[in-house]
């Protein structure tokens, strides 16, 4: 094995299966919404932590700022007023990757190691394999990765892979002043999040519960919700993600299929070719004419 | 251009045709290439071809626009010979004939045959829905500005499309090294007089008004 903190358990566009021996500890990290209070710390330690800086924009008359993610901003507080469950409620949801475990972008991918997930369950692009197609976009039920203007290259939350490979907790974790943020194994946040999802409900809120959607095989970012019945009160959070069938069809079955298709075809006519054999203009046929 | 004067040799394709053609071919070539490396792993050091993966990505479409358009020509010369008859059907019936060179048992045939109008009429269907497809999940200058799930039957209508027409090319490629005489129609222009009655009699009598 190389030296390497972290384990590559799966590559994009590789058909054999990456080194998935060593078997580490599956990482999460919990939003808890309820606790959050909207403060963007985390947005900034983010671009503090990953030397990003964002534009100065224009406010819209929304507390949201950037309005949405971009190549800069891999995570993004995103405010919603709902009055659906019968009073006005603010919801404030830190969007950004989930780290699926059946990652869309990855399987999208055309690029050999531009998308790698670590055998931890973090899902990490390589930007220096990137070549910019933006296939990542199309695979991805959440509308997260973001092609940058300036390198053409796409970019998104790493869960900080590189502080978590040696031991230390996601900048946005370390900002949180309410601890609405929480990070460590997955079995242990999903253990904390019932713990919260028992509380909210003895004060009334019946349907809080996980989101950690199964259709992806479950997210290494998980969130608390309120209204877990409700997830795209959350500013269009998806009530049941999965990767777009459209987007299975044409990596899934069609791409190996289609191939050996191709190729056949060609050896097809090779076959033909020494079978029946090409079809000539003889030379009593040339003298028939003269 | 000395095969023109040759009796022996009638012209097939002019000069000008001849050009369009090669245009589209290399064309071609150069996009089922970059695409098929973009489409599956195995293929994928093809980029290598293009100065890298990277390139391979930004050059594919500005091709694929040179593509249609040469296609596009050559469909606006060529498409009035392609209109269907009642013959195609009985040769297109008769198709086990035809791969086993048994052409006597077949109706008789034009400037082209069924199996050739087939290939025109695929290339006219997949190059324009390639084109479309194209923009939509051209990045960074088209694709944003398209509904995700757009893109997204895009990129599979995309590589559907690619897949009919490569599979098609290869049958035509084949064709032309199958049937001997076919390869200097579009090399050199002209074809044997033989060749013209043997594949295309209905052609050939109307070209030398009689023969």
């Amino acid at each position: 094995m190389a030296l390497q903190s972290l384990d590559i358990v799966r590559r994009s566009a590789t058909t054999t299966p990456s080194p998935q021996q060593r078997q580490t500890t599956e990482v999460a990290k919990l939003i808890d919404v309820t606790k959050c209070i909207g403060c963007k710390a985390c947005q900034s330690a983010c671009q503090e932590w990953n030397d990003l800086r964002e534009e100065v924009g224009i406010n819209e008359g929304s507390y949201q700022n950037p309005h949405d993610l971009t190549a800069n901003s891999w995570t993004l507080m995103r405010f919603t007023e709902t009055e659906e469950n019968g009073t006005l409620e603010w919801l404030i949801r830190k969007d950004g990757c989930m780290h699926c475990a059946d990652p869309g972008c990855l399987k999208a991918c055309p690029s050999p190691g531009a998308i790698i997930q670590y055998s931890n369950g973090i899902v990490d692009f390589h930007e220096e394999n990137c070549i910019g197609c933006g296939y990542c976009i199309a695979g991805c039920p959440f509308d997260i990765p973001r092609l940058s203007p300036k390198d053409g290259k796409a970019y998104k939350c790493t869960l900080c892979s590189d502080r978590v490979s040696v031991g230390l907790e996601p900048a946005c974790i370390k900002s949180c002043p309410t601890q609405a943020l929480v990070f460590g194994s997955k079995e242990d946040m999903i253990e904390h999040a019932n713990e919260r999802i028992a509380d909210l409900k003895e004060r009334g809120f019946e349907n809080a519960g996980l989101y950690d959607p199964p259709g992806v095989g479950g997210t290494h970012v998980m969130y608390v919700l309120h209204h877990a019945d409700k997830p795209q009160l959350y500013d269009g959070l998806p009530q049941s993600p999965r990767i777009s069938g459209l987007v299975g069809l044409w990596k899934g079955i069609f791409k190996p299929l289609a191939t050996a298709a191709l190729a056949l075809t060609a050896l097809a006519g090779f076959f033909h070719y020494v079978t029946v054999g090409p079809n000539e203009t003889g030379e009593d046929e040339e003298e028939e004419k003269a | 251009m000395s095969n023109d004067r040759n009796p022996s040799r009638i012209e097939r394709y002019s000069p000008a045709e001849r050009l369009n053609h090669w245009i589209t071919a290399l064309t071609f070539l150069l996009l089922s290439c970059s695409g098929l490396a973009l489409f599956h792993p195995a293929l994928f050091w093809f980029t290598q071809f293009f100065g890298g993966p990277t390139w391979t990505r930004i050059l594919h479409p500005y091709i694929g626009v040179v593509m249609f358009a040469s296609f596009g020509a050559l469909a606006f010369k060529f498409w009035h010979h392609n209109l269907l008859t009642r013959n195609d059907i009985v040769w297109l019936r008769r198709i086990a004939d035809v791969v086993r060179n048994r052409e006597d048992r077949l109706p008789e045939v034009d400037r082209y045959n069924a199996g050739q109008k087939m290939l025109f009429w695929t290339m006219i269907a997949t190059i324009p829905a390639l084109l479309l497809t194209g923009i939509v999940i051209w990045r960074p200058w088209f694709a944003p500005y398209f509904d995700i799930g757009v893109i997204r039957l895009a990129l599979l209508l995309h590589a559907f499309c690619a897949f009919i027409m490569i599979a098609g090319i290869i049958v035509h490629v084949y064709a032309a090294l199958w049937i001997k005489g076919t390869i200097g129609a579009m090399v050199r222009g002209s074809v044997s007089r033989a060749w013209a009655r043997k594949h295309h009699p209905g052609w050939y009598r109307r070209v030398t008004g009689g023969g």
